[in-house]
């Protein structure tokens, strides 16, 4: 298989201490672009959290961030849908385009934009109210309320839950497991039809098969969606992500600033890495 | 460290055997003092049992006093102070519900450390303002110039509620975990939508709660009431907007002040009455509350 890239690179200078496996698709052509990052700085009061980070996320790519852990990883991905706002002290310079518009400009309206790039948090956090009303909550506000039968079946077969619970709609979401109520919160998140699915570390929380589940699940979503998962885990990254950026924390005078170090190809990144500080990160040999 | 001989016996010096001493009284004056305010209350709802049992009967509740004004006539009830009390506590809890709650979400939700802090310092002054302050103020600016009114004593027992509300409403709102805030915000939901849709229904129960505690509290308040609303009649009024209207803390104080003792009796059967509902509420809502906070910090 020596037109595989990521076995060509597998056999390269250094290994990395578990297999990368091939996916399905090969990072295929560079797609639009749909964030454009450009020497952002993000700041809670005084302290710089994350420092100058340059990126681009292209559309229905999943990119995947990895790193230590408080290196800024949740603050660059809650600074692109405006999830940060309500903390007091957050500040953000540089550039956040999303499609050319600046996400910090005066006149953008943060509801608006979080309408269009949806979350799911490291905890599921279902609300306290029955399965089909968790989804059908926010389209019901948001105006989207024709069919919203179908809307909130599409949003439970594109989470992978549907089978497992479309006999019991109307209990209450609290009562499922951990694994469910995570992918309850992905169909909730797609059911508003964002364009973006920002996941900061949604399967941390579960054990492996529902871990299983939810991997594959976003190979599936990312035919509609464009991905950002933050991830502590490099496995997942490497089966999960076309792209995949390293972030690290730079010490100096006593400050720990987060840093995009590299950001490259997931088989790129985890064979061939261009930085030494990524190359002991993915071999497992830190600080 | 290491100045201790290996060899010194463990037993207590004099002067640990001294703390001890001192540790044993204070926590022997500490119990003494906790039993004894069990045993105030206990004594006081004691005594008002004995007293007022012999009065309690069917027709106590459910009729009107016997004769026009206080002329020591056996029989009758208390029945429309009772309509009179639940009357004014209603309308006092309708002004103030709405009112503490929106302060509450204000303070929650969107007040920053340094507005929030003026606003619960002044809701903690009014809530230690005594009531007969607060009936004064209200006598000043309705009973003075239009005359004692039903109105007039709910607007004086939601002053003195509203902090109550208030407060219980803020603490189950900061109860309901961050996590389901940014659920909602995350899916393009509004703040006002995410408050009303999410925020309150998971506080429904301990505002509730801080309801009950608010009704009894204003069910039992007698100084605004002398002021506002110090009426003896054996009618029932129901109009608030009116004239005052009878209700059972001015009933108690009117018939034990009178010479005759059978309506001492009466005062003492009133007084059975206004206590078993407030301490029912009470309890109901304390335990409510204890199943509140471990159901919305559980999860
Ligand atoms: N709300 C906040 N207020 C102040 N500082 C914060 C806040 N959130 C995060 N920080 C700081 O910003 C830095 C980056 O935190 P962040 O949560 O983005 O890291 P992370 O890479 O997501 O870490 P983890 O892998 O542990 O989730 C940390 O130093 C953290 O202390
Ligand atoms: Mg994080």
């Amino acid at each position: 298989m020596a037109s595989d890239p990521l076995q060509a690179a597998a056999s390269g200078a250094h290994a990395v201490p578990f297999a990368i496996e091939p996916k399905g698709s090969a990072p295929a052509a560079p797609t639009e672009v749909v964030f454009d990052l450009r020497d952002v700085n993000v700041y809670y009061g005084e302290t710089m959290a994350v420092r100058g980070v340059s990126m681009q996320i292209h559309k229905n790519v999943i990119t995947a961030m990895i790193g230590p852990s408080g290196c800024g990883k949740s603050t660059i991905v809650r600074t692109l849908n405006r999830m940060n706002d309500s903390i007091a002290g957050f500040r953000v310079t540089g550039a956040v385009d999303y499609h050319g518009q600046a996400l910090y400009a005066g006149g953008v309206d943060p509801v608006e934009v979080r309408r269009r790039i949806g979350m799911v948090f490291q905890r599921p956090n279902p609300f306290a109210k029955s399965i089909f009303d968790n989804i059908a909550w926010a389209p019901r506000i948001l105006g989207l309320k024709r069919d919203i039968d179908e809307r909130v079946e599409k949003a439970l077969r594109g989470a992978a839950l549907w089978d497992e619970v479309k006999d019991r709609l109307k209990s209450s979401a609290l009562k499922l497991s951990g694994g469910q109520q995570q992918r309850l919160c992905i169909a909730r998140a797609i059911a508003i039809e964002p364009e973006v699915l920002l996941l900061d570390e949604p399967a941390s929380a579960l054990d492996p098969v529902a871990t299983t589940l939810i991997e594959d699940l976003m190979q599936d979503l990312k035919q509609t969606y464009t991905i950002v998962i933050v991830t502590h885990n490099m496995q997942q990254a490497a089966r999960v992500a076309e792209r995949t950026a390293f972030f690290s924390l730079e010490v100096s005078e006593g400050e720990r600033t987060g840093i995009l170090v590299e950001y490259d190809d997931t088989a790129t990144l985890f064979t061939r890495p261009a930085d030494e500080r990524t190359r002991d990160y993915v071999t497992g040999r830190f600080g | 460290m290491g100045t201790f001989e290996p060899g010194l016996a463990l037993t207590a010096s004099p002067r640990l055997r001294r703390r001890q001493r001192t540790d044993r009284i204070m926590r022997a004056g500490a119990t003494t003092a906790a039993i004894l305010a069990v045993a105030v209350l206990g004594v006081m709802i004691g005594s008002v049992v004995v007293h007022g049992a012999s009065q309690l009967s069917l027709s106590f509740l459910v009729d009107n006093p016997a004769g026009g004004a206080l002329v020591g006539v056996a029989g009758g009830g208390i029945a429309n102070a009772i309509i009179g009390s639940a009357l004014l506590v209603g309308v006092a809890t309708a002004m103030a519900l709405p009112m503490g709650v929106l302060i509450a979400i204000y303070l929650t939700e969107f007040a920053t450390p340094r507005t929030a802090r003026p606003i619960r310092l002044a809701l903690d002054l009014l809530n230690g303002l005594p009531t007969i302050v607060t009936g004064i103020f209200v006598f000043g600016l309705l009973v003075a110039s239009h005359g004692q009114s039903g109105i007039a004593a709910s607007f004086a027992l939601a002053v003195v509620i509203l902090p109550l509300i208030t407060r219980t409403t803020q603490e189950m709102l900061l109860l309901v975990p961050k996590d389901l805030r940014d659920a909602s915000h995350a899916l393009g939901v509004s703040r006002w939508r995410t408050i009303i849709g999410v925020v309150l229904p998971g506080a429904l129960g301990g505002i509730l709660t801080g309801v009950v505690l608010a009704v009894a509290r204003a069910a039992g308040e007698t100084a605004p009431l002398l002021l506002t609303c110090s009426i003896f009649s054996n009618r029932t009024t129901l109009n608030v907007f009116g004239a005052a209207i009878p209700n059972i803390p001015i009933d108690i104080f009117s018939y034990s002040e009178s010479p005759f003792p059978a309506e001492h009796a009466k005062a003492w059967g009133a007084a059975l009455v206004l206590i078993v509902l407030i301490l029912v509420g009470n309890l109901t809502a304390r335990a409510m509350l204890a199943r509140q906070r471990r159901r919305i910090g559980g999860h």
